[in-house]
Protein backbone atom coordinates (compact mmCIF):
# COMPACT_ATOMS: atom_id res chain seq x y z
CA UNK A 1 0.00 0.00 0.00
CA UNK A 2 1.08 3.50 -0.75
CA UNK A 3 0.50 5.54 2.38
CA UNK A 4 0.64 9.01 0.88
CA UNK A 5 -2.26 11.32 1.81
CA UNK A 6 -4.62 12.13 -1.05
CA UNK A 7 -3.88 15.86 -1.16
CA UNK A 8 -0.20 15.08 -1.54
CA UNK A 9 -0.97 12.77 -4.46
CA UNK A 10 -3.12 15.42 -6.07
CA UNK A 11 -0.48 18.16 -5.78
CA UNK A 12 2.43 15.93 -6.75
CA UNK A 13 0.65 14.55 -9.81
CA UNK A 14 -0.02 18.09 -11.01
CA UNK A 15 3.36 19.65 -10.21
CA UNK A 16 6.27 17.56 -8.97
CA UNK A 17 5.46 14.40 -10.89
CA UNK A 18 3.77 16.07 -13.82
CA UNK A 19 2.88 13.30 -16.20
CA UNK A 20 4.25 15.20 -19.16
CA UNK A 21 7.37 16.88 -17.80
CA UNK A 22 8.51 14.16 -15.42
CA UNK A 23 7.16 10.98 -17.01
CA UNK A 24 7.22 12.13 -20.64
CA UNK A 25 3.74 10.81 -21.46
CA UNK A 26 1.46 12.25 -24.10
CA UNK A 27 4.29 14.06 -25.88
CA UNK A 28 2.97 13.27 -29.38
CA UNK A 29 -0.28 15.17 -29.06
CA UNK A 30 1.52 17.74 -26.91
CA UNK A 31 3.78 18.55 -29.87
CA UNK A 32 1.05 18.57 -32.47
CA UNK A 33 -1.74 20.38 -30.65
CA UNK A 34 0.09 23.08 -28.72
CA UNK A 35 -0.03 25.70 -31.47
CA UNK A 36 -3.02 27.62 -30.20
CA UNK A 37 -4.34 28.16 -26.68
CA UNK A 38 -7.93 27.37 -27.63
CA UNK A 39 -7.03 23.98 -29.07
CA UNK A 40 -4.70 23.23 -26.19
CA UNK A 41 -7.27 24.00 -23.53
CA UNK A 42 -9.92 21.95 -25.39
CA UNK A 43 -7.65 18.95 -25.68
CA UNK A 44 -6.44 19.43 -22.12
CA UNK A 45 -9.94 19.33 -20.68
CA UNK A 46 -10.88 16.32 -22.80
CA UNK A 47 -7.77 14.48 -21.58
CA UNK A 48 -8.48 15.41 -17.95
CA UNK A 49 -12.02 14.08 -18.18
CA UNK A 50 -11.11 10.84 -19.97
CA UNK A 51 -8.06 10.21 -17.80
CA UNK A 52 -10.02 10.67 -14.60
CA UNK A 53 -12.81 8.31 -15.70
CA UNK A 54 -10.68 5.61 -17.31
CA UNK A 55 -8.17 5.46 -14.45
CA UNK A 56 -10.99 4.89 -11.97
CA UNK A 57 -12.67 2.40 -14.33
CA UNK A 58 -9.41 0.54 -14.88
CA UNK A 59 -8.80 0.43 -11.13
CA UNK A 60 -12.13 -1.32 -10.61
CA UNK A 61 -11.53 -3.74 -13.48
CA UNK A 62 -7.98 -4.51 -12.42
CA UNK A 63 -8.67 -5.19 -8.75
CA UNK A 64 -12.13 -6.71 -9.01
CA UNK A 65 -11.87 -8.71 -12.24
CA UNK A 66 -8.27 -9.32 -13.30
CA UNK A 67 -6.63 -9.92 -9.91
CA UNK A 68 -9.23 -12.48 -8.66
CA UNK A 69 -8.88 -14.35 -11.97
CA UNK A 70 -5.05 -14.16 -11.94
CA UNK A 71 -5.10 -12.45 -15.30
CA UNK A 72 -2.84 -9.50 -14.42
CA UNK A 73 -0.70 -10.14 -17.49
CA UNK A 74 -3.67 -9.20 -19.65
CA UNK A 75 -3.89 -5.80 -18.00
CA UNK A 76 -2.27 -3.90 -20.90
CA UNK A 77 -4.73 -5.11 -23.46
CA UNK A 78 -7.71 -4.70 -21.14
CA UNK A 79 -6.67 -1.15 -20.21
CA UNK A 80 -6.33 -0.06 -23.82
CA UNK A 81 -9.65 -1.65 -24.79
CA UNK A 82 -11.37 0.03 -21.84
CA UNK A 83 -9.90 3.38 -22.87
CA UNK A 84 -10.87 2.97 -26.53
CA UNK A 85 -14.37 1.82 -25.66
CA UNK A 86 -14.84 4.63 -23.14
CA UNK A 87 -13.72 7.27 -25.58
CA UNK A 88 -16.06 5.89 -28.24
CA UNK A 89 -18.92 5.84 -25.77
CA UNK A 90 -18.32 9.38 -24.57
CA UNK A 91 -18.11 10.57 -28.15
CA UNK A 92 -21.51 9.08 -29.01
CA UNK A 93 -23.03 10.29 -25.77
CA UNK A 94 -21.79 13.85 -26.14
CA UNK A 95 -22.78 14.00 -29.79
CA UNK A 96 -26.31 12.86 -28.92
CA UNK A 97 -26.96 14.97 -25.84
CA UNK A 98 -24.82 18.06 -26.07
CA UNK A 99 -23.92 19.24 -29.57
CA UNK A 100 -22.19 22.34 -28.17
CA UNK A 101 -19.85 20.29 -26.04
CA UNK A 102 -19.35 17.96 -28.98
CA UNK A 103 -18.06 20.77 -31.13
CA UNK A 104 -15.82 21.98 -28.33
CA UNK A 105 -14.38 18.64 -27.25
CA UNK A 106 -15.62 16.03 -29.71
CA UNK A 107 -12.96 16.59 -32.32
CA UNK A 108 -10.27 15.80 -29.75
CA UNK A 109 -11.76 12.58 -28.52
CA UNK A 110 -10.42 10.24 -31.25
CA UNK A 111 -6.94 11.64 -30.58
CA UNK A 112 -7.16 10.61 -26.97
CA UNK A 113 -7.32 6.87 -27.55
CA UNK A 114 -3.72 6.87 -28.67
CA UNK A 115 -2.56 9.38 -26.06
CA UNK A 116 -0.05 7.43 -24.02
CA UNK A 117 -0.66 9.58 -20.95
CA UNK A 118 -4.06 7.94 -20.47
CA UNK A 119 -2.65 4.41 -20.58
CA UNK A 120 0.36 5.58 -18.59
CA UNK A 121 -1.84 6.86 -15.76
CA UNK A 122 -3.56 3.47 -15.53
CA UNK A 123 -0.19 1.70 -15.45
CA UNK A 124 1.25 4.02 -12.80
CA UNK A 125 -1.88 3.45 -10.74
CA UNK A 126 -1.05 -0.28 -10.69
CA UNK A 127 2.72 0.08 -10.24
CA UNK A 128 2.43 2.52 -7.34
CA UNK A 129 -0.24 0.38 -5.65
CA UNK A 130 -2.70 3.22 -5.09
CA UNK A 131 -5.87 2.59 -3.12
CA UNK A 132 -9.21 3.51 -4.64
CA UNK A 133 -9.41 6.99 -3.13
CA UNK A 134 -5.79 7.67 -4.06
CA UNK A 135 -6.55 6.54 -7.62
CA UNK A 136 -9.43 8.99 -7.86
CA UNK A 137 -7.15 11.88 -6.89
CA UNK A 138 -4.26 10.62 -8.97
CA UNK A 139 -6.40 10.36 -12.13
CA UNK A 140 -7.67 13.88 -11.58
CA UNK A 141 -4.26 15.34 -10.78
CA UNK A 142 -2.48 13.68 -13.68
CA UNK A 143 -5.11 14.95 -16.10
CA UNK A 144 -4.94 18.49 -14.71
CA UNK A 145 -1.16 18.37 -14.85
CA UNK A 146 -1.21 17.39 -18.50
CA UNK A 147 -3.75 20.11 -19.32
CA UNK A 148 -1.62 22.67 -17.47
CA UNK A 149 1.47 21.58 -19.39
CA UNK A 150 -0.11 21.83 -22.84
CA UNK A 151 -1.79 25.16 -22.02
CA UNK A 152 1.55 26.60 -20.84
CA UNK A 153 3.29 25.44 -23.98
CA UNK A 154 0.54 26.78 -26.26
CA UNK A 155 0.79 30.18 -24.59
CA UNK A 156 4.54 30.25 -25.16
CA UNK A 157 4.24 29.06 -28.75
CA UNK A 158 1.74 31.79 -29.58
CA UNK A 159 4.24 34.37 -28.34
CA UNK A 160 7.04 32.59 -30.14
CA UNK A 161 5.36 33.36 -33.46
CA UNK A 162 7.02 36.78 -33.22
CA UNK A 163 10.51 35.53 -32.55
CA UNK A 164 13.21 34.61 -34.99
CA UNK A 165 13.91 30.91 -34.53
CA UNK A 166 16.72 29.28 -36.59
CA UNK A 167 15.24 27.36 -39.52
CA UNK A 168 16.47 23.94 -38.47
CA UNK A 169 15.20 24.46 -34.94
CA UNK A 170 11.66 25.43 -35.93
CA UNK A 171 8.83 23.13 -35.01
CA UNK A 172 9.74 20.18 -32.82
CA UNK A 173 13.26 21.24 -31.91
CA UNK A 174 12.39 24.52 -30.22
CA UNK A 175 9.37 22.99 -28.48
CA UNK A 176 11.65 20.35 -26.99
CA UNK A 177 14.10 22.94 -25.70
CA UNK A 178 11.30 25.02 -24.18
CA UNK A 179 9.82 21.89 -22.64
CA UNK A 180 13.21 21.25 -21.08
CA UNK A 181 13.22 24.69 -19.46
CA UNK A 182 9.65 24.21 -18.19
CA UNK A 183 10.61 20.78 -16.87
CA UNK A 184 13.39 22.44 -14.88
CA UNK A 185 10.96 24.87 -13.31
CA UNK A 186 8.61 22.01 -12.47
CA UNK A 187 11.50 20.23 -10.76
CA UNK A 188 11.63 23.24 -8.48
CA UNK A 189 8.28 22.15 -7.06
CA UNK A 190 9.93 18.97 -5.81
CA UNK A 191 10.97 20.86 -2.69
CA UNK A 192 7.31 21.07 -1.65
CA UNK A 193 6.83 17.35 -1.19
CA UNK A 194 8.72 14.22 -1.99
CA UNK A 195 6.09 11.61 -2.62
CA UNK A 196 4.95 9.73 -5.65
CA UNK B 1 -5.75 -5.06 -57.82
CA UNK B 2 -2.56 -6.54 -59.28
CA UNK B 3 -1.64 -10.19 -58.84
CA UNK B 4 0.84 -11.44 -56.33
CA UNK B 5 3.74 -11.88 -58.78
CA UNK B 6 3.60 -8.21 -59.69
CA UNK B 7 3.36 -7.23 -56.08
CA UNK B 8 6.40 -9.34 -55.29
CA UNK B 9 8.32 -7.64 -58.11
CA UNK B 10 7.41 -4.22 -56.76
CA UNK B 11 8.41 -5.52 -53.36
CA UNK B 12 11.95 -6.38 -54.52
CA UNK B 13 12.44 -2.93 -56.01
CA UNK B 14 11.29 -1.31 -52.80
CA UNK B 15 13.47 -3.34 -50.48
CA UNK B 16 16.44 -0.99 -50.46
CA UNK B 17 14.24 2.08 -50.29
CA UNK B 18 12.30 0.63 -47.38
CA UNK B 19 15.47 0.01 -45.39
CA UNK B 20 16.91 3.46 -46.16
CA UNK B 21 13.68 5.22 -45.28
CA UNK B 22 13.29 3.40 -41.99
CA UNK B 23 16.79 3.94 -40.72
CA UNK B 24 17.93 7.23 -42.13
CA UNK B 25 15.89 9.19 -44.67
CA UNK B 26 12.60 9.15 -42.83
CA UNK B 27 13.79 8.17 -39.38
CA UNK B 28 10.68 7.72 -37.23
CA UNK B 29 11.98 9.69 -34.24
CA UNK B 30 13.78 12.64 -35.74
CA UNK B 31 11.92 13.13 -39.00
CA UNK B 32 8.41 11.93 -38.39
CA UNK B 33 8.58 12.84 -34.68
CA UNK B 34 6.87 9.68 -33.56
CA UNK B 35 7.47 7.68 -30.42
CA UNK B 36 9.09 10.57 -28.62
CA UNK B 37 7.65 9.59 -25.24
CA UNK B 38 9.83 6.55 -24.72
CA UNK B 39 12.76 8.18 -26.49
CA UNK B 40 12.71 10.72 -23.67
CA UNK B 41 11.77 8.50 -20.81
CA UNK B 42 14.12 5.53 -20.90
CA UNK B 43 17.29 7.11 -22.24
CA UNK B 44 18.79 8.18 -18.91
CA UNK B 45 20.99 5.10 -19.12
CA UNK B 46 22.40 3.50 -22.25
CA UNK B 47 21.48 -0.01 -21.11
CA UNK B 48 17.80 0.88 -20.81
CA UNK B 49 17.89 2.56 -24.22
CA UNK B 50 19.28 -0.58 -25.83
CA UNK B 51 16.70 -2.87 -24.23
CA UNK B 52 13.92 -0.50 -25.24
CA UNK B 53 15.28 -0.39 -28.80
CA UNK B 54 15.33 -4.17 -28.91
CA UNK B 55 11.76 -4.32 -27.60
CA UNK B 56 10.59 -1.95 -30.27
CA UNK B 57 12.35 -3.81 -33.10
CA UNK B 58 10.68 -7.03 -31.97
CA UNK B 59 7.20 -5.59 -31.53
CA UNK B 60 7.31 -3.51 -34.69
CA UNK B 61 8.58 -6.35 -36.90
CA UNK B 62 6.11 -8.91 -35.56
CA UNK B 63 3.07 -6.65 -35.56
CA UNK B 64 3.86 -5.41 -39.07
CA UNK B 65 4.18 -9.01 -40.25
CA UNK B 66 0.91 -10.15 -38.69
CA UNK B 67 -1.05 -7.06 -39.74
CA UNK B 68 0.24 -7.49 -43.28
CA UNK B 69 -0.70 -11.19 -43.39
CA UNK B 70 -4.18 -10.38 -42.12
CA UNK B 71 -4.57 -7.18 -44.11
CA UNK B 72 -7.24 -8.47 -46.47
CA UNK B 73 -9.14 -10.21 -43.67
CA UNK B 74 -9.48 -7.28 -41.28
CA UNK B 75 -12.73 -5.36 -41.81
CA UNK B 76 -11.96 -1.69 -42.33
CA UNK B 77 -14.23 -0.44 -39.59
CA UNK B 78 -12.51 -2.34 -36.80
CA UNK B 79 -9.06 -2.01 -38.32
CA UNK B 80 -7.58 0.18 -35.57
CA UNK B 81 -8.71 -1.91 -32.64
CA UNK B 82 -7.50 -5.09 -34.36
CA UNK B 83 -4.10 -3.53 -34.87
CA UNK B 84 -3.97 -2.42 -31.26
CA UNK B 85 -4.84 -5.95 -30.12
CA UNK B 86 -2.09 -7.46 -32.28
CA UNK B 87 0.46 -4.94 -31.03
CA UNK B 88 -0.59 -5.42 -27.41
CA UNK B 89 -0.15 -9.17 -27.76
CA UNK B 90 3.49 -8.83 -28.72
CA UNK B 91 4.10 -6.18 -26.08
CA UNK B 92 2.74 -8.57 -23.46
CA UNK B 93 5.10 -11.28 -24.79
CA UNK B 94 8.07 -8.99 -24.37
CA UNK B 95 6.97 -7.71 -20.98
CA UNK B 96 6.51 -11.24 -19.63
CA UNK B 97 9.91 -12.19 -21.03
CA UNK B 98 11.56 -9.25 -19.24
CA UNK B 99 9.72 -10.01 -16.01
CA UNK B 100 10.81 -13.66 -16.15
CA UNK B 101 14.48 -13.23 -17.04
CA UNK B 102 15.48 -9.61 -16.39
CA UNK B 103 13.48 -8.51 -13.40
CA UNK B 104 15.69 -5.52 -12.58
CA UNK B 105 15.41 -4.20 -16.11
CA UNK B 106 11.67 -4.72 -16.04
CA UNK B 107 11.49 -2.68 -12.83
CA UNK B 108 13.53 0.14 -14.29
CA UNK B 109 11.60 0.42 -17.53
CA UNK B 110 8.41 0.39 -15.48
CA UNK B 111 5.36 1.28 -17.53
CA UNK B 112 7.31 2.21 -20.64
CA UNK B 113 7.39 -1.32 -22.06
CA UNK B 114 3.61 -1.42 -21.87
CA UNK B 115 3.47 2.00 -23.43
CA UNK B 116 4.89 0.59 -26.65
CA UNK B 117 1.23 -0.21 -27.34
CA UNK B 118 0.46 3.47 -27.74
CA UNK B 119 3.82 4.24 -29.32
CA UNK B 120 2.84 6.09 -32.46
CA UNK B 121 5.60 4.42 -34.50
CA UNK B 122 4.13 0.94 -34.15
CA UNK B 123 0.60 2.08 -34.88
CA UNK B 124 1.78 4.38 -37.64
CA UNK B 125 3.78 1.72 -39.46
CA UNK B 126 1.00 -0.85 -39.13
CA UNK B 127 -1.49 1.65 -40.47
CA UNK B 128 0.60 3.31 -43.16
CA UNK B 129 2.76 0.46 -44.39
CA UNK B 130 1.65 -2.99 -43.28
CA UNK B 131 -1.94 -2.60 -44.46
CA UNK B 132 -0.76 -1.90 -48.00
CA UNK B 133 2.29 -4.11 -48.50
CA UNK B 134 3.08 -7.84 -48.67
CA UNK B 135 4.21 -9.57 -45.45
CA UNK B 136 7.96 -9.84 -46.09
CA UNK B 137 8.29 -6.20 -47.09
CA UNK B 138 6.23 -5.21 -44.05
CA UNK B 139 8.51 -7.29 -41.82
CA UNK B 140 11.50 -5.55 -43.35
CA UNK B 141 9.91 -2.15 -42.85
CA UNK B 142 9.26 -3.04 -39.24
CA UNK B 143 12.87 -4.08 -38.66
CA UNK B 144 14.23 -1.01 -40.49
CA UNK B 145 12.06 1.44 -38.56
CA UNK B 146 12.84 -0.42 -35.35
CA UNK B 147 16.56 -0.10 -36.01
CA UNK B 148 16.13 3.57 -36.88
CA UNK B 149 14.38 4.08 -33.56
CA UNK B 150 16.87 1.98 -31.59
CA UNK B 151 19.75 3.92 -33.14
CA UNK B 152 18.36 7.28 -32.06
CA UNK B 153 17.64 5.92 -28.59
CA UNK B 154 21.21 4.64 -28.35
CA UNK B 155 22.61 8.01 -29.41
CA UNK B 156 20.48 9.86 -26.86
CA UNK B 157 21.37 7.25 -24.24
CA UNK B 158 25.12 7.68 -24.85
CA UNK B 159 24.93 11.44 -24.51
CA UNK B 160 22.73 11.46 -21.44
CA UNK B 161 24.62 8.79 -19.54
CA UNK B 162 28.02 10.18 -20.50
CA UNK B 163 27.24 13.80 -19.64
CA UNK B 164 24.92 13.01 -16.77
CA UNK B 165 26.94 10.46 -14.85
CA UNK B 166 30.21 10.20 -16.74
CA UNK B 167 29.59 6.53 -17.41
CA UNK B 168 28.64 4.21 -20.25
CA UNK B 169 26.65 1.02 -19.63
CA UNK B 170 27.39 1.53 -15.94
CA UNK B 171 31.19 1.70 -16.31
CA UNK B 172 32.80 4.95 -15.20
CA UNK B 173 34.36 6.41 -18.37
CA UNK B 174 35.06 9.95 -17.24
CA UNK B 175 36.92 9.84 -13.95
CA UNK B 176 35.10 11.44 -11.04
CA UNK B 177 38.31 13.13 -9.96
CA UNK B 178 38.10 15.74 -12.69
CA UNK B 179 34.64 15.32 -14.21
CA UNK B 180 31.74 16.86 -12.35
CA UNK B 181 28.62 14.86 -13.04
CA UNK B 182 25.98 16.96 -14.70
CA UNK B 183 22.96 15.32 -13.11
CA UNK B 184 20.43 17.42 -14.98
CA UNK B 185 21.05 15.27 -18.04
CA UNK B 186 19.90 12.13 -16.28
CA UNK B 187 16.80 13.93 -15.03
CA UNK B 188 13.78 14.99 -17.05
CA UNK B 189 14.95 18.38 -18.45
CA UNK B 190 18.11 16.80 -19.87
CA UNK B 191 15.98 14.45 -21.93
CA UNK B 192 14.14 17.35 -23.54
CA UNK B 193 17.38 19.26 -24.17
CA UNK B 194 19.17 16.26 -25.69
CA UNK B 195 16.30 15.39 -28.02
CA UNK B 196 15.81 19.04 -28.94
CA UNK B 197 19.47 19.49 -29.86
CA UNK B 198 19.57 16.16 -31.69
CA UNK B 199 16.60 17.16 -33.84
CA UNK B 200 18.23 20.52 -34.45
CA UNK B 201 21.50 18.94 -35.62
CA UNK B 202 19.80 16.36 -37.81
CA UNK B 203 17.47 18.90 -39.39
CA UNK B 204 20.42 21.16 -40.12
CA UNK B 205 22.37 18.37 -41.85
CA UNK B 206 19.43 16.77 -43.58
CA UNK B 207 16.50 19.21 -43.95
CA UNK B 208 13.13 17.47 -43.68
CA UNK B 209 10.71 17.57 -46.60
CA UNK B 210 7.68 18.39 -44.56
CA UNK B 211 5.01 20.99 -45.03
CA UNK B 212 5.24 24.13 -42.95
CA UNK B 213 3.01 24.05 -39.92
CA UNK B 214 1.67 27.48 -39.20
Amino acid sequence: MNGAPVWAILISSIFTNNILFASFLGICSFLVCSNRIGTAVGLGSAVTFVMFCTTVLNYLIYYYVLVPLNLEFLSFIIFIVVIAAFVQFVEMFVERFSPDLYYALGIFLPLITVNCAILGAALFMVIRKYTFVQTVFYGLGAGLGWALAIALMAGLREKMGYSNVPTALQGTGIVMLIAGVIAMTFMGFAGMLSTQ
Amino acid sequence: MSNSAQLAAIGRGKTKETIQNGIYKANPVTHQVLGICSALAVTGRLENSLVMGGALIFVLAMSNLIVSILRSLIPRRIRMITEVAIIATFVIFFDQFLKAFYWDMSRQLGPYVALIITNCIVMGRAEAFATQNPPLLALLDGVANGIGYALILAIIGVFRELIGSGALLGYQVLSETWYTQNLIFVLAPGAFFTVGFLIWVINAINPPMREEVK
